[in-house]
């Protein structure tokens, strides 16, 4: 798309102000509020349904504690690089965007080893008992989203250098992937807090 | 950036018409895809309906095996639910919205050509289980356990579980096209509460699916588990609970019924003032109703669960909310009726299809009040009576609803009338033929003869309306074929319409039939909720809408822009289906899949939209 078809889209004319683009990723967060909220009832419902087994005890409240405090940082670091490329400073919306990036992935190579650990040490297995399943199948959705998150954000770092986002043209992109990020940490917060916390 | 030129379909050749349909991403010609789509799979459920009724005609019959009787049922309610009724409502979202408003198109036009290939993927997808070792057998809703690897080893369940999550993200898909769609690209002055009702209760219809669908989702991925990875989330033995479906499943089932009757109370909504030439009464009222209906569908659930022993406490909080529901469905059915009342009513076909819609969903509404008392659905649970109860409200309210926007809007789609005379045949054949399925089988229920078994003995007194009902299905398929032959007929052959044939009230009747592409030459500016009305009675706001049908034709067409056709919807769901096919399969179609939808992602990204 060219900086001349950009224009145009701004122009126009919608009945509330707000972009189509951003108004559609709020219907579409809005649907994932319900679907991270089913999966997270049936987790609260197996919280102790372990039939003997491994259960919460096997959590590690250390590392999670580190991994989520990155990921709620990478939700400030969005907020920077959004507004480093508005301010037309393309270096440093790059950095903070890739900072975001790094911190994901962070989480991410987290929830990894969590993963590795349980299943190799802790023997628990999603087919183990009902705490497994519903915390692999929990923890294993947000952190796909997540996943997503990283791509979509490379996606938006590589057509920064592709003529996008500069100063001065719209940043419905950047704009988009940043609500998203921000869901799937704010998700984030309810599951440690449900889960790992109490 | 493409022109209205662009964007003409190309119909010098097959391949050519052919291509500029698989392109398209003009919401009239989606429209039309819906339509035709809808109604084959209207036709497959209503012929799996006949072969249930010709089994059940007779005591001890023999036209179907048992095995083959728990499919029909199964893939009977599935297939009229997700593949003909939902999906012919979306024909009606996808023709109206845009011109009701005053739009050139949907939000997004190629994310609407996506919902529209995945719902054709999908379905077929499912229906190829009848050839593939065994279609779906668990009911409509799936019980557990029956769906557990333990009771259908077979890809039954697999293709019907795929199969909705496939139909779901379409659903999705579309709902957030049409929300986004009819907050944000209103014409100037149509504000919400001057929005035509069918438009209101397209909008509360798609929130409820956005919001309703997830629970399903997060239900079938844990019953996919279940078959493929070995979790028990609802085998008891593993510690899981049966029940737990039971509340994921209905928890999106009952907003799912609203989503299947809002649009045909918006399009009712429409039928009535327009012949009766009056406003509708109430207007604010009528919509405020819908969203309260689907506010408080959210909170009814456990009614389809009061034989589970939830205990009494549940029971009496859901009995309540479920008869509360009956408040703001009959505040529309007066406001409907106080419509009709002084008006000087036409009773052309799509009026005689809504009243008859408006007429049969009372009597479902009323036997609905009945179930949702927990002593009475304690006596007739799991029998006939529920089975009269929810086509009443489904066929009744629905299909006549639909049917009715068929004629209806019939001239807006093709410039031309569906024959009204035998449009009243049709009406009344369907009515009587209906009546007849149906009626009878209230008696059977409160008789006792439970749904879903392939037969029955002689001795029980249930021969004489099971006949009754067979004859009325046979009916029902009658003038099916009637209406079908008419539609095939009116297309070609039916009398030239002009763009206004109707007197309608609302915007698409101020434009050329059918549409031009880009809908409206100028964006309307509305000040009332009946701006048509305004130009043609000359009271109060001539000339508020700017579009003369005539200045359309060559004035202005080369200005407006028009999104560029696209094939990266069609490659898109191919790729999705066919990992969902590798799951089931084999495990090649899987990568197949993946890489066509992420070509496909990366292709739709770097296309120009136009």
């Amino acid at each position: 798309m060219t900086a001349e078809a950009h224009a145009h889209h701004e122009e126009h004319h919608s009945s509330t102000g707000l972009d189509n683009r951003k108004l559609g990723m709020w219907a579409f967060l809005g649907s994932e509020t319900m679907f991270f909220g089913s999966l997270i009832l049936v987790m609260l419902i197996n919280k102790h349904n372990t039939l003997g087994g491994p259960g919460q005890e096997v959590l590690d409240l250390v590392l999670t504690s580190f991994t989520t405090f990155v990921l709620l940082t990478s939700s400030l670091a969005m907020v920077l690089s959004l507004a480093a490329f508005r301010n037309g400073s393309l270096l440093w919306g790059r950095i903070w965007l890739g900072m975001v990036m790094l911190m994901g992935l962070i989480f991410l190579g987290g929830q990894v080893y969590e993963f590795t650990e349980f299943v190799t040490h802790k023997h628990l297995t999603p087919s183990t008992n009902l705490f497994g399943a519903s915390f692999y199948t929990l923890v294993g959705f947000h952190g796909a989203h997540v996943a997503i998150g990283v791509l979509w954000l490379g996606t938006v770092l590589a057509y920064s250098w592709r003529g996008r986002f500069q100063p001065g043209m719209d940043m419905w992109g950047i704009e988009l992937v940043g609500l998203y990020w921000h869901f799937v940490d704010l998700v984030w917060v309810a599951i440690f807090t449900l889960i790992y916390l109490i | 950036m493409a022109t209205v030129t662009a964007t003409a379909p190309d119909t010098r050749t097959f391949a050519g018409t052919a291509w500029s349909w698989i392109t398209t991403v003009d919401h009239k010609r989606i429209a039309v895809l819906y339509l035709v789509t809808s109604l084959a799979f209207f036709m497959l459920g209503g012929l799996e309906a006949l072969l249930m009724r010709l089994q059940l005609a007779t005591p001890e019959a023999d036209v179907v095996s048992a095995e083959r009787f728990t499919e029909l049922f199964t893939m009977h309610g599935t297939t009229m639910v997700f593949l003909a009724l939902m999906p012919l409502s979306a024909a009606f979202f996808n023709l109206l919205v845009p011109l009701m408003i005053g739009a050139r198109d949907v939000a997004f036009p190629r994310l609407n050509a996506l919902s529209y290939w995945i719902y054709l993927f999908g379905g077929i997808f499912m229906n190829i289980s009848f050839v593939a070792g065994g279609a779906p057998n668990a009911g409509w809703f799936g019980y557990a356990p029956l769906t557990d690897t333990a009771f259908e080893a077979t890809h039954a369940i697999d293709f019907w579980a795929f199969g909705l999550q496939i139909l779901g993200v379409s659903s999705i898909l579309a709902s957030i096209n049409f929300i986004v769609t009819i907050i944000n690209m209103r014409a100037p002055g149509m504000t919400l509460n001057r929005m035509p009702m069918f438009v209101w209760m397209s909008m509360i219809t798609a929130f409820l699916i956005i919001f309703a669908f997830p629970a399903i989702t997060i239900g079938l991925v844990l019953l996919i588990f279940d078959r493929y990875i070995e979790t028990s989330f609802f085998i008891p033995e593993g510690g899981g609970d049966p029940v737990l479906w039971q509340h994921l499943f209905w928890v999106f089932g009952h907003p799912e019924v609203y989503i299947l009757i809002l649009p045909a109370m918006g399009i009712v909504s429409e039928i009535l003032p327009t012949y009766s030439r009056k406003p509708l009464f109430g207007y604010a009222v009528v919509a405020y109703s819908g969203a309260a209906i689907a506010l408080v569908g959210f909170g009814v659930w456990t009614h389809h669960m009061f034989t589970v022993g939830l205990g009494p406490i549940a029971d009496t909080a859901f009995a309540i909310s479920t008869m509360a529901i009956a408040v703001p469905t009959g505040v529309k059915i007066f406001n409907w009726i106080a419509t009709l009342y002084g008006g000087s009513i036409s009773f052309k076909s799509p009026m005689l299809f809504a009243v008859g819609m408006v007429s049969m969903f009372i009597i479902g509404g009323l036997s609905g009040v009945m179930l949702g008392s927990p002593p009475i659905d304690a006596q007739v649970q799991d029998t006939y009576f529920v089975v009269a109860h929810l086509h009443y409200v489904l066929f009744g309210g629905t299909v006549f609803g639909l049917f009715g926007g068929i004629y209806h809007w019939f001239p807006k789609f093709t410039g031309r009338f569906m024959h009204d005379g035998w449009g009243k045949v049709h009406w009344l054949l369907m009515l009587i033929g209906f009546n007849l399925t149906f009626l009878p089988q209230h008696m059977l229920g409160i008789d006792g003869m439970p749904r879903r078994v392939h037969t029955y003995a002689a001795d029980m007194g249930f021969d004489l309306w099971n006949m009754m009902s067979t004859v009325g299905s046979l009916m029902i398929g009658f003038s099916f074929l009637i209406f079908i032959i008419n539609a095939l007929r009116s297309i070609r052959h039916g009398e030239p319409s002009g763009s206004d044939p109707w007197d309608g009230g609302t915007l698409e009747w101020t434009i050329p039939s059918p549409p031009p592409v880009y809908n409206f030459a100028h964006i309307p500016i509305v000040d009332s909720r009946y701006p048509a009305w305004d130009i043609k009675r000359g009271g109060g706001h001539t000339g508020a809408v700017a579009t003369a049908p005539e200045a359309d034709a060559e004035a202005d067409e080369p200005d407006i822009h028009m999104p560029n056709p696209s094939y990266w919807p069609i490659v898109m769901a191919a790729g999705m289906v066919l990992a969902a096919c590798g799951l089931i399969f084999h495990q090649a179609f899987i990568l197949l899949g993946a890489v066509l939808f992420a070509i496909s992602l990366i292709g739709w990204i770097e296309e120009p939209a136009g």
